[in-house]
């Protein structure tokens, strides 16, 4: 078989997976005053339409930032805009401003999934299919296994066809970032990776492996020579990417300030909800919001953070290969999520995004995170009504993945490139190892398996009402925690050398 | 033996991903063959016997054999435990998510006889030698054809029928006959028959295959029939075994003397010659040149317009219909047209032995003819000569040809089934993603032969995608929308009539051509 048709077959299967996906609820359906995300989105589209720009972010008589307020940058709101303007073509009704508040119906629904699938179509699934054809190893039909593995990840799918968001805008622009630096094109690539910032600020999960890793590679050519006109370069086209983007808010500071304030609200908290990281975690133990003030719960995540990202981005600037940078870009958004300040369970996929470029060298760890990463937001799905969904694509992708990546066989491999594992434990023979990843796997399956059918089926405790959503947060914890630091020990050791000598650019 | 295990698990990945696959599309649109299904639920699970085929208070009566209605009956005592308002007789159009939810799984769950039968499919393969790569064996290539079929998922998953389940049975009685293990062919198929009657119109070719190839075991040196080696026992026990198939579904209602009213549920004459969407066959071209016809005598002064009957065909209705200029077609005629185009084919597989795969083309031509000539024909019959048709497509480069004309215009055909815009990206998407594997799948297996399609008929396909789009996309947006609603109907069944006409011809010469060469040698 011709790889153009497997890859068109896949990408017509994640296509079709996504739009059925999409004929279920959405969050926040029928469910006035506040409704969910879908409204927000919606909200947005009526108000950049109707208001002038210099109110988007302004509380006015006409712009109620308490009810969905613009909170993403600029770009977020140019896409709202466009989308807005084909809505008024289409139904008037859909935008008009106070009046279609809370609006909803089936014509509706469709137009908004079709929105976010005209942006996937366009910049995240090419993005996904140019990695695995161009910058991933094996045969043909490896590549294509992976193509098909990573376009049917459940967690973004359920995200953004289900809950509807659309991350697939600025996960797809930073990964056409990450592409163009594994292409060798500097520029381009920072000029996607400003969009993807520019687009959604939480891809700052993402900034420091971009930037240590275009920096290591200025500096490797030579600070004074070759490597400062590729800087000055870089500096360029992100000042001007920024710029272009800002471009309507600049001539005035108060706006940019607001923009600014409205992007960062830092006065949220350390955590809401439920959320898999370590703050909400540690707080069925501690409960570090009463104890310490907003200020210092900032400090100590900001600290924390730091300390979790920075080796492995320092480690980066040491040696900017492109297997440091993937590796980087996973450990740093996942220090984010476990550490940061005021994170959503959403965030999880920021991570999952780089972890799916580690599919072809780690198959089970990255299956594993990947599964582990969905069920995390299991008691969102269920909270939008997306039982069915949530049950078809968690039994199908690690049985799909399993299969076709066969990533229970090359559990040999994992300890391949953990070798210090080895050198802890020399008394575990190397097999046994395997066979242990093996069981681990299967038995956290099963209690994610379990949790979920609990948490569908069972009522909690009237004293503990949230038992549930809380177990579920903190297995997915364990499983991220387990992760970072099994990467985190990746990154230290030396690159497997086959590996190595392909990816040095 | 695990090393045989270990090749098959392909198939399991192919029909666990299908599965999870269809359960997606729960909460997509679903056509009135929901609200039927429901209804024949209620009425199974709360009326006695006696009282089945005689309940109308839905438009919907039971109108398949006893078996099927006795499936219900065992759906039924699913359904009670899942939401018991369902098999509420004065409960119409109830769907509820629960609802909805166990019907749609109800499909699912029986389709599992499909993926057992297409299983027994692929063992069936003849393959001169195996390729190691699983992506190019003929027997992946038949599962993914068989199991992804573009016509089973939306007509089942998405309109909602119990396609799969029914077709389980075709296949696997199928499959048996090629396995020589005719007693069991004869069994599955008997049963079928008391399933779903449509699966009469391939009837023909299963009574004379076994007739011949069972019945009698010894031929003369020309390989024409030795009558004395007929063999009584075998008739017999086929005999039996589909006797006491229909006394078991019918018994019951003849011993109430309710056979008639049984019959006359199951055979609805009453309904027009074309159904609500003109299925491509014959009577679609002869519609097609009627209206012509009409138009061009009313262009020439040679009609009057006010004397034409108001052209009901078009109107979507299951009606009678009257042709404007040429004469009105009553159902003996369509009976006759349609025990014509079988004949040759029953006579060729009567008058010498002939292999299984014989058997099986005879029964394409059945089923084929019978969609061409048929009264009152649905458009998703077509799948009754495409599924089986996979099985040959994979062993020969020719019906490979004749597959891919043949399932490209009968799946096109199946478009209009799904109007509402949500389901529009899926029936697009979904054959897309269907035809482009089947093209280069096949051609991939075939490729030391040569291509697969002559230029003409490749110039007839991108035709038929240039249709596809004048329909879907053009002319919604052009004037004529108002003015002429059906043409798009009009073109799609025109068009494709012609491509599984062609279909239909090719693969009889395929059939009289072997046998000429048996002579010959």
């Amino acid at each position: 078989m011709q790889t153009w048709s497997l890859v068109s077959i896949s990408v017509l299967l994640a296509v079709l997976v996504r739009w059925g996906v999409s004929l279920n609820s959405y969050s926040g359906a029928g469910k006035p005053p506040m409704f969910g995300d879908y409204e927000a989105q919606r909200h947005w589209q009526e108000v950049t339409y109707n208001l002038p720009l210099q109110q988007w972010y302004f509380n006015t008589s006409d712009n109620d930032l308490n009810y969905w307020g613009l909170d993403y940058p600029p770009l977020t709101a140019y896409h709202s805009w466009l989308c807005a303007y084909v809505a008024n073509i289409l139904n008037p009704d859909w935008v008009e401003l106070h009046r279609s508040r809370g609006y909803e119906s089936p014509a509706h629904k469709l137009f908004m999934r079709t929105t976010v699938l005209v942006t996937d179509v366009l910049i995240y699934i090419p993005a996904v299919v140019l990695y695995c054809l161009y910058l991933t190893d094996g045969s043909a039909k490896r590549r294509v296994s992976i193509l098909l593995s990573i376009l049917l990840y459940p967690g973004l799918i359920l995200i953004d066809y289900g809950h509807f968001q659309y991350n697939g805008v600025s996960l797809g622009f930073a990964l056409w970032g990450v592409l163009a630096l594994g292409l060798g094109w500097n520029s381009l690539g920072s000029l996607a990776f400003s969009l993807a910032l520019n687009y959604k600020q939480m891809e700052l999960y993402h900034a420091l492996p971009f930037f240590c890793f275009l920096l290591g590679k200025c500096i490797k050519a030579g600070l004074i020579g070759r490597g400062f006109v590729l800087l000055v370069k870089i500096t360029a086209t992100v000042l001007v990417t920024f710029g272009l983007c800002w471009l309507p808010f600049l001539p005035d500071n108060s706006q940019v300030l607001q923009v600014v304030r409205r992007i960062f609200p830092v006065a949220r908290g350390l955590f809401e909800d439920k959320v898999a990281n370590t703050w909400c975690s540690l707080n069925t133990l501690i409960k570090i919001r009463s104890i310490l003030t907003s200020d210092s719960q900032l400090y100590l995540s900001l600290a924390f953070t730091l300390l979790a990202a920075l080796p492995s981005s320092i480690r980066l600037l040491m040696k900017p290969t492109f297997w440091n940078f993937k590796l980087a870009l996973v450990n740093s958004s996942l220090a984010f999520f476990l550490f940061s300040y005021q994170v959503h369970e959403k965030s999880i996929l920021l991570a999952a995004l780089p972890v799916c470029l580690l599919l072809n060298e780690f198959p089970l760890m990255c299956v594993w995170f990947l599964q582990a990463s969905t069920f995390s937001m299991l008691p969102l799905f269920l909270k939008d009504g997306l039982l069915v969904p949530y049950t078809v694509t968690f039994l199908g992708f690690p049985f799909l993945t399993v299969y076709l990546l066969s990533a229970l066989d090359d559990c040999s491999e994992d300890e391949l490139k953990l070798g210090i594992c080895g050198k802890l434990f020399p008394l575990i023979p190397k097999i046994h190892l395997a066979c242990i990843m093996k069981w681990k796997f299967y038995i956290s399956m099963a209690l994610m398996a379990v949790l979920s059918v609990l948490s569908v089926v069972m009522d909690p405790p009237p004293h503990l009402p949230d038992l549930f959503p809380v177990l579920v947060s903190t297995t997915a914890f364990m499983h991220f925690l387990g992760v970072f630091l099994h990467f985190s020990m990746v990154q230290f050791m030396e690159p497997p050398r086959k590996k190595s000598r392909k990816k040095n650019n | 033996m695990a090393a045989q295990a270990e090749s098959w698990s392909w198939f399991t990945a192919l029909a666990v991903g299908v599965s999870l696959f269809k359960c997606l599309f729960i909460n997509a649109y679903h056509s009135t063959d929901f609200e039927v299904h429901r209804n024949w639920l209620a009425i199974t699970h709360s009326l006695p016997l006696s009282r089945w085929y005689h309940e109308n208070s839905s438009e919907w009566t039971l109108d398949y054999p006893p078996l099927f209605a006795w499936l219900e009956r065992g759906l039924a005592q699913a359904a009670r435990h899942w939401d018991g308002d369902m098999l509420r007789l004065d409960n119409l159009n109830y769907a509820s998510p629960a609802t909805v939810l166990f019907q749609r799984l109800s499909v699912v769950c029986t389709d599992l006889l499909f993926i057992y039968a297409a299983r027994e499919c692929c063992r069936c393969i003849r393959v001169q030698k195996a390729p190691q790569v699983v992506l190019s064996q003929p027997s992946f290539v038949l599962a993914v054809l068989l199991l992804w079929n573009f016509g089973l998922l939306i007509v089942d998953h998405i309109h909602f029928q119990y396609n799969g389940f029914l077709f389980g049975f075709l296949l696997l009685s199928v499959a048996r006959h090629l396995q020589s293990r005719h007693l069991q062919g004869a069994l599955l198929f008997a049963v079928l028959l008391n399933l779903k009657h449509i699966f009469l119109y391939v009837a023909p070719a299963y009574g004379i295959f076994l007739l011949r190839s069972y019945c009698f075991t010894l031929d003369r040196p020309d390989g024409s029939i030795r009558w004395s080696s007929f063999a009584p026992l075998r008739l017999l026990a086929l005999g039996s075994i589909v006797v006491s198939v229909f006394a078991l579904s019918f018994g019951p209602f003849v011993a109430m003397g309710q056979l008639s009213q049984v019959v006359s549920r199951l055979f609805p004459f009453r309904r027009g010659l074309c159904h609500a969407y003109w299925a491509p066959n014959a009577w679609a071209l002869y519609s097609g040149a009627d209206k012509a016809l009409a138009v061009l005598g009313v262009r020439l002064k040679l009609l009057q317009e006010a004397e034409l009957p108001r052209a009901a065909m078009t109107g979507g209705l299951v009606q009678e219909v009257q042709h404007a200029v040429l004469p009105s077609v009553p159902p003996a005629a369509t009976l006759l047209c349609t025990l014509l185009a079988v004949l040759p084919a029953l006579v060729s597989i009567w008058r010498r032995r002939r292999g299984n795969r014989a058997f099986l083309r005879c029964l394409l031509l059945c089923a084929l003819a019978s969609f061409l000539f048929g009264w009152h024909v649905h458009e998703k019959a077509i799948l009754l000569a495409v599924l089986p048709l996979s099985i040959l497509a994979v062993e020969s480069r020719e019906d490979a040809g004749i597959f891919l004309v043949l399932s490209t215009t009968g799946h096109y055909s199946l478009f209009p089934l799904l109007f509402t815009p949500a389901e529009m990206i899926i029936k697009v998407c979904l054959m897309v993603m269907f035809t482009i594997y089947s093209f280069t799948a096949l051609g991939n297996l075939h490729r030391s032969q040569g291509s697969l399609l002559c230029p003409m008929e490749v110039v007839y396909l991108l035709g038929l995608a240039a249709v596809a789009i004048a329909c879907e996309f053009i002319f919604p947006l052009s004037p004529w929308r108002q003015k002429l609603p059906f043409l798009p109907l009009l073109a799609t069944s025109v068009y494709c009539a012609v491509g599984v006409s062609y279909s239909f011809l090719r693969l009889y010469a395929t059939l009289l051509r072997s046998n000429n060469k048996r002579k010959q040698l």
